[in-house]
């Protein structure tokens, strides 16, 4: 191994190598839900891979945009499958990602010590919205053109600066060639600074260690030598089932590419098989499945004051929430496990609001689904808003506490729902009035319950892991 | 399991709701096989006749034709116009402004017209003309109402007019709801005859929507089979190294 020592005495290779591969230790009971972080990284490098390859065909121009992309799909040898792999690549990164996103939440990965590796992954993500939607531009098909003008109108709902704001970002007063040229220019940048940005969000895990299902720190139980009794290296023990998990997404991901690359109209849409026409607007604009539910929410915020800007504001904060996690939670324990029962509920409601938000915000609105997309906006931030009163341990002082904050919130949720009631949906039907109002009461009245649960409900954290 | 079902279930919604669009009339499935080569052939002869003077399909080119069986000197004679390469793009002579004067619009390019709206579609707005005089070519359409379009196959289909009953509305009063079509003027065609070609067209017409499908398909089946070997073999390297985990 002399070239090895040659190289070590240069450069940390070995170093390196085991800090972070042959010696990192990594708690022996990872589950199902810890494989996607390895795949978000595997789909990373495809989206890069694949995306230079298109760039070498594509043509970010107005007038040739479409027509490259289907010579891309046509004429260039094996065109159509990497463009399919970068298109079905762009909706597996966020399908991937949400689920890496749940695994955080679901074990309190967010929480002390790992608020850093929390925030990188936070950031990692809006860089991936903002990359995807400048990506979604590119082919210049009329769903492209569209949504990015919607998009990008948003900007111009601030005040003041907004009209000037909108102009700087599209370069022009319509999406136009332009813009096309400088979301390109964008979306080929943005990538590398993902990449960047992951190798933050590793250096930060691996100083503080990777969380577990049970929330327990290994490093408090060490062997003689220093290493986790709970540990295993993570090369070979996750390197070799990390392969298996690889393998069966791959599975997934071949069988969307290569039997089904639309999805269903949900990966590619059907209006982007029309070139962009800025004189006829399609009758029914939706962006891409993975930004629905804050698209929802935005169209669920009626206007006031004159404004539409709180739609805006809305939609910005239900992105920028998942930043103050970390703080939110206030509970010992990290995993859901040992949470008790209101944070499971609080979660288990979360993520069926934001799938049916999700839902809500591909379909056409109508006054009964703004509605419904008005409740699940308040059941979604009552999730964040409300978790440092049900995440908290409960003693005797902290009963009023908590109380008075359920009274808040029930205030706070009965009067912004009665205004919306007069605004965005006034013209639903009298049912789906009851119903939402009736989910909404139940759903908040479920965490008045939290002063009178007893400790025990909650199981103790264990000292060591479990299988 | 547990944990399975509940992967699967977080995943199902990306699925389970079906894309919108407004339920058409008539709304037959259109039943093409892609595969089918004499259909395919046909299908190409029909559209260069009757499509590909006003419709161009601008990002396909004549030799994708010979993937379906057209051999060249066919290709050359028959399908594609005087003086063109193979290489060429299936372009149309009219010029757009042209067009747009003729037709309200310039006709759609039709490449992708079968990703667009579907297969489905076309074959039911081909056999849905209609006579309607107060528009500039006397028919009109129950698929794509008010299209600029006229009825390009009428010798081949006839002329039909629509058929609207009076249903009550369930407020008291009634509204129009198609019924069918009844023949005006017979083509050279039968129903039956008419619906073939329509049907061979709309074949066509999706094998050149997206021509690489077949070998998607293909190559995906080798790659699935792949992966599932790679899989059981990744699956017992895993088990092997996890042995002594405990």
């Amino acid at each position: 191994m002399s070239l090895m020592n040659w190289i070590d005495d240069r450069f940390p290779l070995t170093k390196v190598w085991n800090e972070h591969l042959a010696e990192y230790y990594a708690p022996k009971n990872f589950n199902f839900w810890y494989f996607f972080g390895s795949l978000a990284l595997l789909v990373l490098v495809n989206q890069i891979l694949t995306g230079v390859w298109l760039a070498m065909l594509y043509k970010p121009d107005a007038e040739l945009a479409f027509a490259s992309v289907e010579y891309i799909m046509r004429d260039v040898e094996w065109g159509w499958l990497i463009r399919y792999m970068h298109s079905t690549g762009a909706s597996a990164f966020f399908v991937v990602i949400y689920l890496h996103m749940f695994r955080g939440v679901l074990y309190g990965s967010h929480k002390n010590p790992r608020e850093m590796v929390w925030l990188f992954g936070a950031v990692i993500y809006v860089v991936m919205m903002a990359t995807a939607f400048m990506g979604y531009l590119l082919p210049w098909g009329q769903m492209s053109f569209w949504g990015a003008q919607v998009i990008v109108n948003l900007f111009s709902a601030i005040p003041v600066i907004g009209e000037d704001l909108s102009i700087w970002i599209r370069g022009d007063y319509v999406i136009s060639d332009a813009t096309l040229n400088r979301f390109f220019a964008l979306h080929f940048l943005l990538p590398f600074i993902l990449a960047a940005l992951v190798f933050l969000h590793i250096v930060a895990l691996h100083k503080v260690g990777s969380n577990n299902p049970d929330g327990v720190e290994i490093k408090k139980n060490k062997d003689e030598n220093g290493i986790p009794k709970d540990g295993i290296p993570f090369h070979p023990y996750y390197s070799v089932k990390d392969i298996v998990g690889v393998v069966v997404f791959l599975m997934f991901f071949a069988g969307v590419i290569f039997f089904a690359p639309e999805a269903g109209g949900y990966f590619i849409e059907a209006p982007n098989f029309e070139p962009a026409n800025p004189l006829k607007t399609p009758v029914h604009i939706a962006p891409v499945w993975y930004f629905t539910p804050f698209y929802a929410i935005l169209r669920a915020v009626p206007s006031f004051a004159g404004t539409q800007v709180w739609g805006v504001i809305a939609m910005g904060l239900a992105i920028v929430v998942f930043f103050l996690l970390p703080w939110l939670d206030q509970s010992n324990a990290k995993s859901h496990r040992y949470k008790g029962p209101l944070f499971k509920y609080a979660l288990g409601a979360f993520v069926v609001t934001f799938m049916v938000l999700g839902y809500l915000g591909v379909v056409a609105a109508d006054a009964n689904r703004t509605l419904w997309a008005q409740v699940l906006t308040l059941i979604y931030f009552g999730f964040f808003f409300l978790m440092p009163t049900y995440t908290r341990e409960t003693s005797s002082k902290t009963t009023m506490t908590s109380l008075y904050f359920m009274m808040m919130a029930v205030s706070t949720i009965a009067t912004l729902y009665y205004w919306w009631m007069f605004s965005g949906g006034a013209d639903g039907s009298t049912t789906v009035k009851v119903v939402v109002s009736v989910i909404a009461i139940i759903h908040f009245a479920v965490f008045g319950i939290k002063p009178w649960l007893k400790p025990e409900v909650s199981k103790p954290v264990p000292e060591r892991v479990t299988k | 399991m547990k944990k399975l079902i509940l992967a699967l279930a977080l995943l199902a919604p990306l699925t389970a709701f079906a894309a919108g669009g407004g339920a058409i009339h008539p709304n037959d499935p259109a039943n093409i096989d892609t595969g089918n080569e004499a259909a395919l052939q046909r299908g190409a002869n029909h559209f260069v006749s009757y499509c590909l003077n006003c419709h161009s399909m601008q990002y396909e080119r004549w030799q994708r034709m010979e993937e379906f069986g057209v051999p060249e000197d066919l290709l050359k004679s028959n399908l594609m116009h005087a003086g063109a390469k193979k290489g060429d793009l299936l372009k149309v002579a009219m010029a757009r402004g042209d067009a747009a004067n003729w037709f309200g619009a310039p006709p759609p390019d039709l490449t992708l017209e079968a990703r667009l709206r579907g297969s489905d579609w076309i074959y039911n707005y081909m056999r849905a003309f209609y006579v309607d005089e107060s528009r500039p070519f006397g028919v009109n359409n129950t698929v794509f109402d008010n299209v600029g379009m006229p009825h390009v196959l009428w010798e081949q289909q006839g002329m039909q007019k629509a058929v609207y009953t009076e249903e009550d509305d369930g407020h008291g009063g009634t509204h129009k709801v198609f019924a069918g079509f009844e023949k005006v003027s017979e083509g050279s065609m039968t129903d039956v005859e008419y619906d073939a070609m329509i049907r061979d067209l709309v074949t066509f017409m999706t094998y050149m929507a997206e021509p690489t499908k077949a070998k998607s398909h293909r190559t995906g089946i080798m790659v699935l089979l792949f992966l599932a070997l790679l899989l059981v073999f990744s699956y017992m390297l895993k088990k092997e190294y996890w042995k002594d985990v405990h």
